[in-house]
């Protein structure tokens, strides 16, 4: 079965259950989860991408693509995440952030990274320093790296919320048709109803119950 | 948290914080051990048999009673004066303009090694000296060097001055790094806005919270104070000397005969200074009631406390100028050509001293810089790894770990250093340069894995999922974003390192055995001579070596991230 699967996902702090999902997302499609700060929102992202602390409990089984990821590291999920900000390293220029993402034996580094910055409206930003780029075009940045390391799922951490609004539908659409162009099945945590709107597809609290943004 | 499975190289990480904690204790307890022994008639060079010989010999010297009183009044008063002034000096300048300035002038005040720091300050205050020398013949009427004890006088007033010196920018640096644990701008603002002044608002909100974290450097200086060598060779009383410096003499005395008195009073030594620490641990038990009660009564003290601000800028500000007087006093000795007693300056200035000492200034320039470099780069490699062990394994290090951090520190070295030169004789590795080496590592250690341990904490975990996500092993992690990122307090501690290193007197004189010359021990022994040109081109070049260490770790990350604004080099 493809597509990213929470089978019986329940996650618990103490007596409190903070996620209770079981469901299927599919290829290309977006998975909306929104709440209250504090309602489990991150506790869910942390634990798709393997960064739980032994504090909370998890039952339940994570399956990608018929792969069962649960008990892998981060980096063998092939889960990407997109953070609030764009998490770009600022030791690094725009191609040695995205030369990190490239897996390592990939041939023609330098062209496969020049024609994603291309596509991204990027041409010739591979040795700028990360600081000079704007919110938008950093946001494109961390997107194409992310997208670069060849994900089989994509996490979104509120991605858009430090953009305006103008900037935000554009980037927003930017991350949805590329997530869609290749099949990913996409998570997006967010207390934004536009956001929740605009992404199309199923939302729900992080206990599982269909909200109307 | 979900691991891999374990490889070989998360295997030994594991293994690193345990072993990096062996490394810093079992040196210290064998050589405590070590010198422990002959205090009771144990001691195989000797062929004595048990007994308590060694402490009655040592209760039949004349000079016990001063040498072990000078020991506890310098040390106590030196480390509540440091104290009072640095915590007088942040709770004044602290959101002020002013507190940049005491920042950036932290680390070049650190660095100065005790030896040089002591050596400038003899040059400043004694009867021959600069101040004397500026006053003279106008106001004191002088033509040639009075005979006072102005120096090395007997209450060890000059030794507790270059004592809270050299201690109050370590006390500083270390409330610094434990005021972001605290919210200090808050809680001062509510102090403030209840109608407390600063130092009131100060002490009773922000320094119970602080001095949790400021007992091991308070307790760590107090007992450096108390036993102190080098300092007190050159600034404390002669006749007789602190006690610790006459352990030294005992130890080093080429007849061996007085080994057992040594250990015995080494064993004092160690006496008085866990005898102070319990009375200062009781004073804090005392204060703390005290400052509830005051707290609780709503006094405000506001007259005081405007009154005491500038008293205590200006007791700060006393050390610090005797201080950078001094050392730029040594730099003017070593190319000084005739300067006459009165003469405020030397008539000319020439560089035949630096000439004529170039040989030797050389060699043991190589010698400290080559300990330094062999100490800093091992004890650098295992604060590094334990750190990241502690990162990769979430481990959660407890208190006694702090504790056995601190023991190279706590611990006088004269009650240790001892008993490792006889391992060190016994095993056939003294004089060696490696040996020498080693020892200085387990105190360079303690500072580098302080210096490094905040912002290596610190650094942004969300960068490392991210490289996770990307698909990144955490060696990768490691080796790509967190060390590169953190190579401006990566170079900072290790300029600590080597900054701790060259200032070594005692580890190098005594695992040594006289056959290692540093730069330190050299002016430490050139200092009883009286060549104050020769002393100046020695105690400048120790003083340099740390500060070509701090340029460097300042210079490099801005240039490798000239082109980085992210990384906060501009």
């Amino acid at each position: 079965m493809t597509g990213l699967e929470l089978q019986d996902l329940t996650i618990r702090q103490g007596d409190t259950v903070l996620v209770a999902l079981d469901r299927r997302v599919a290829p290309g499609e977006v998975l909306t989860v929104m709440g209250a700060s504090g309602s489990g929102k991150s506790t869910l992202l942390a634990a798709l991408i393997g960064t739980l602390p032994r504090s909370f409990a998890m039952t339940g089984r994570i399956v990608l693509n018929g792969r069962d990821v649960t008990a892998l590291p981060t980096r063998a999920r092939r889960i990407g995440i997109l953070f609030q900000d764009d998490v770009l390293f600022p030791h690094l220029s725009v191609a040695g952030n995205l030369g990190f993402g490239l897996p390592a034996r990939t041939p023609d580094r330098a062209a496969k990274i020049d024609a994603g910055l291309a596509e991204m409206g990027l041409a010739g930003f591979a040795p700028r320093d990360p600081a000079t780029l704007s919110g938008g075009q950093r946001a494109r940045v961390a997107l194409l790296r992310a997208l670069l390391a060849g994900p089989e799922a994509l996490l979104l951490d509120e991605p858009f919320s430090r953009l305006d609004t103008a900037l935000r539908e554009q980037i927003r659409s930017l991350v949805f048709d590329h997530a869609r162009a290749r099949g990913l099945p996409l998570v997006l945590v967010t207390h934004d109803a536009e956001d929740a709107r605009a992404a199309a597809g199923p939302v729900v609290t992080p206990l599982g119950q269909t909200v109307v943004p | 948290m979900t691991t891999g499975p374990a490889g070989f190289g998360d295997r030994l990480l594991r293994l690193v914080p345990g072993l990096t904690l062996g490394l810093l204790s079992v040196p210290v307890l064998a050589g405590f051990a070590g010198t422990l022994a002959p205090a009771f008639g144990l001691d195989p060079l000797s062929g004595t048999g048990p007994g308590l010989a060694a402490f009655e010999a040592l209760w039949h010297w004349p000079g016990l009673r001063a040498a072990a009183g000078l020991s506890v009044t310098s040390g106590v008063l030196s480390t509540l004066l440091a104290l009072l002034i640095s915590l007088g000096v942040v709770a004044t300048l602290i959101g002020r303009p002013g507190f940049a300035t005491v920042q950036r002038l932290l680390s070049p005040l650190l660095s100065v090694p005790h030896a040089a720091a002591a050596l400038g300050l003899a040059f400043l205050i004694a009867p021959s000296g600069w101040i004397a020398r500026v006053l003279s013949p106008w106001v004191t009427g002088w033509t040639a060097p009075p005979d006072l004890l102005i120096l090395n006088d007997p209450g060890g007033l000059a030794l507790t001055l270059g004592l809270v010196a050299k201690e109050t920018p370590f006390l500083v640096l270390m409330i610094l790094a434990a005021l972001p644990q605290i919210d200090v701008a808050r809680r001062l603002t509510v102090a403030a806005s209840l109608g407390y002044g600063r130092l009131a608002g100060f002490a009773l909100t922000v320094l119970p919270a602080l001095y949790r974290q400021l007992r091991l450097p308070v307790y760590a200086v107090l007992a450096y104070a108390m036993t102190s060598v080098e300092m007190a060779m050159i600034l404390g009383p002669t006749l007789p000397p602190s006690l610790s410096v006459q352990v030294v003499l005992w130890a080093t005395e080429p007849s061996l005969t007085h080994r057992g008195t040594a250990a015995a009073a080494a064993l004092l030594q160690v006496g008085l200074v866990v005898g102070a620490l319990a009375l200062w641990r009781l004073s804090e038990l005392a204060i703390r009631r005290l400052a509830r009660h005051a707290a609780g009564s709503g006094w405000r003290a506001g007259a005081v406390d405007a009154a005491l601000q500038p008293m205590l800028l200006g007791l700060a500000l006393t050390p610090a100028l005797a201080l950078a007087a001094g050392l730029a006093g040594l730099a003017l000795w070593s190319v000084a050509g005739l300067w006459n007693f009165p003469d405020a300056l030397p008539s000319n200035l020439t560089l035949a001293t630096w000439t004529r000492a170039a040989p030797g200034l050389w060699q043991a320039s190589i010698t400290s810089l080559t300990l330094a470099l062999a100490a800093t780069a091992v004890a650098l490699s295992l604060a590094l790894a334990c750190l990241e062990a502690e990162h990769r394994f979430g481990l959660n290090p407890q208190a006694w770990v702090l504790w056995l951090l601190y023991l190279p520190l706590i611990m006088p070295q004269v009650a240790f250093l001892p008993g490792l030169q006889m391992l060190a004789l016994a095993s056939g590795a003294q004089g060696g340069w490696g040996a020498v080496a080693a020892v200085h590592g387990v105190f360079v250690l303690p500072y580098v894995f302080l210096s490094l341990s905040a912002p290596f904490r610190a650094w942004d975990g969300r960068l490392a999922v991210q490289g996770a996500a990307l698909g990144a092993s955490p060696a990768r992690v490691f080796w790509r974003l967190r060390l590169p990122m953190l190579l401006a307090p990566v170079l900072t501690a290790a300029a600590v390192g080597v900054a701790v290193s060259v200032g070594q007197y005692l580890p190098t004189l005594l695992i040594g055995g006289g056959r290692v010359e540093s730069l330190t021990t050299e002016a430490v022994a050139l200092s009883s001579g009286g060549n104050r040109r020769v002393i100046g081109a020695y105690a400048l070049l120790q003083m340099a070596l740390p500060a070509l260490a701090f340029g460097i770790a300042l210079a490099l990350p801005r240039l490798v991230y000239a082109r980085r604004r992210g990384m906060g080099a501009a």
